[in-house]
């Protein structure tokens, strides 16, 4: 039954957006227009520690301006028609998986770019895969949350941003940990710390099952 | 009288932890000096701010269960007490930094764990004041401090093991309780940790019972 609804709102998702592709694009083009600007103010940059910070703070704010739509951007009405026909796990667990989806293909978009004009020094490219695509469904999982949260509030574009930098940053300090070693392509991958991403995963995704459906009756 | 037993313990605890803290002899080591003093005063914030932490989670949790809006009010005020026993903590840990490490501030994962604390936390308050409905900022905040508490959780106990720090205990760093801590210093350093947690306690249940008349002004007003 859930994982039915689950599917059924993936789709309208995707359908939406295919819809009205400008959001999309326009999220892309956020990304490439802010490493291009970097590109012009750093030209290549070598220095390992300052490439990992650049591309995570781009990817960070890419991913926020991304996802916080998910509620900020819906109609009271939709809304209200969505939980006449839905459970709101379904909601909350089709959003997370749709915004997965499109961080998935923003950080793949912004890495390609990135190795592009920035220049390309990862070592271990496949750790850094395995990194990008944990950090792309933890992001999304949090911010989908925040979102949620912000959007019942009055100001909440400002609001998105302060309640979710604070909590970001286990995520972020683990993400810049594991892709760092990946730059320098460390022999051993560092288990520990995947772990602990994998485990951080699992705890926003379980916290947001639970704790969502308080979120949504008004 | 009866019920008011642990607030004359909170009261001689503490009193004791001032006194004995000064005078009392304590170990001569190295680098350290007489700042270990600042054990029994530095360490017990701590320890008071998860203690009262974990109180505003409990009651976030009792708030989703019961919307009751006492249970909101109690979890922000535990909140409340815990950011000023964090501003404490920062506070004494600072110059015990400046005096030991050279620096006001180092960039250590304990002291980023403390610094994320504090963001959560006035992120948290933010959040409770731009909501105006009383029933709906209950729940949302509740919901806000549920998930925050989790994450610095993890933050501050799975990630200062994974990573060095100059505290004691961590990264090769002797613990207190491996020479440094002898018996001396026992017996004054766990009654000040009890002293200050009910001290913590105390000035938290009388912002609760402000808190609570406060709002009752307002509604009859």
């Amino acid at each position: 039954m859930l994982f039915l609804q689950v599917k059924y709102l993936v789709a309208k998702e995707v359908k939406l957006e295919m819809r009205n592709k400008y959001a999309l694009g326009g999220i892309l083009l956020y990304v490439v227009s802010t490493i291009f600007v970097s590109y012009l103010s750093f030209k290549q940059i070598i220095n390992p520690a300052t490439w990992n910070a650049l591309f995570w703070i781009i990817l960070l704010f890419a991913s926020i301006n991304g996802v916080a739509k998910s509620f900020l951007n819906e109609t009271r009405g939709k809304l209200l028609y969505l939980y006449t026909l839905v459970s709101p796990q379904a909601v909350i667990l089709s959003k997370i998986i749709y915004n997965s989806l499109l961080l998935i293909v923003l950080s793949a978009l912004c890495l390609f770019v990135y190795s592009v004009f920035i220049g390309n020094i990862i070592q271990d490219l496949s750790l850094f895969l395995v990194t990008l695509l944990l950090g792309s469904i933890g992001f999304s999982s949090l911010l989908t949350m925040v979102s949620a949260i912000a959007s019942k509030t009055s100001n909440n574009f400002t609001l998105m941003a302060i309640l979710s930098f604070p909590i970001m940053v286990p995520l972020l300090m683990v993400l810049i940990k594991l892709s760092r070693n990946a730059i320098d392509g460390l022999e051993n991958w560092d288990l520990n710390y995947l772990m602990v991403l994998v485990f951080l995963n699992i705890i926003i995704i379980a916290l947001s099952y639970l704790l969502f459906r308080y979120l949504w009756r008004d | 009288m009866k019920k008011n037993w642990w607030k004359i313990i909170a009261v001689l605890f503490v009193l004791y932890t001032i006194i004995a803290g000064f005078l009392f002899k304590v170990p001569a080591q190295p680098i350290l000096h007489e700042t270990i003093r600042n054990l029994y005063f530095h360490v017990p914030m701590w320890f008071s701010m998860m203690t009262i932490l974990f109180v505003s989670l409990w009651y976030s949790i009792k708030g989703l269960s019961n919307s009751n809006i006492e249970s909101d009010i109690v979890a922000s005020q535990a909140a409340h007490t815990g950011m000023l026993v964090g501003a404490l903590g920062l506070i004494t840990g600072s110059l015990w930094a400046k005096y030991t490490w050279g620096a006001w501030w180092v960039a250590d994962t304990k002291l980023n764990g403390a610094a994320i604390t504090m963001l959560i936390y006035l992120a948290y308050f933010v959040l409770r004041g731009s909501i105006d409905e009383e029933q709906k900022r209950a729940r949302i905040a509740a919901v806000y401090n549920i998930f925050a508490y989790v994450m610095l959780i993890v933050f501050l106990m799975i990630l200062p093991r994974l990573s060095d720090s100059l505290h004691p205990g961590n990264g090769g760093n002797p613990g207190f309780n491996n020479y440094d801590l002898d018996s001396n210093m026992r017996l004054v350093f766990y009654p000040a940790v009890i002293g200050w947690i009910l001290l913590t306690v105390w000035i938290f249940t009388l912002r609760v019972r402000l808190e609570k008349i406060k709002r009752k002004i307002l509604l009859n007003e």
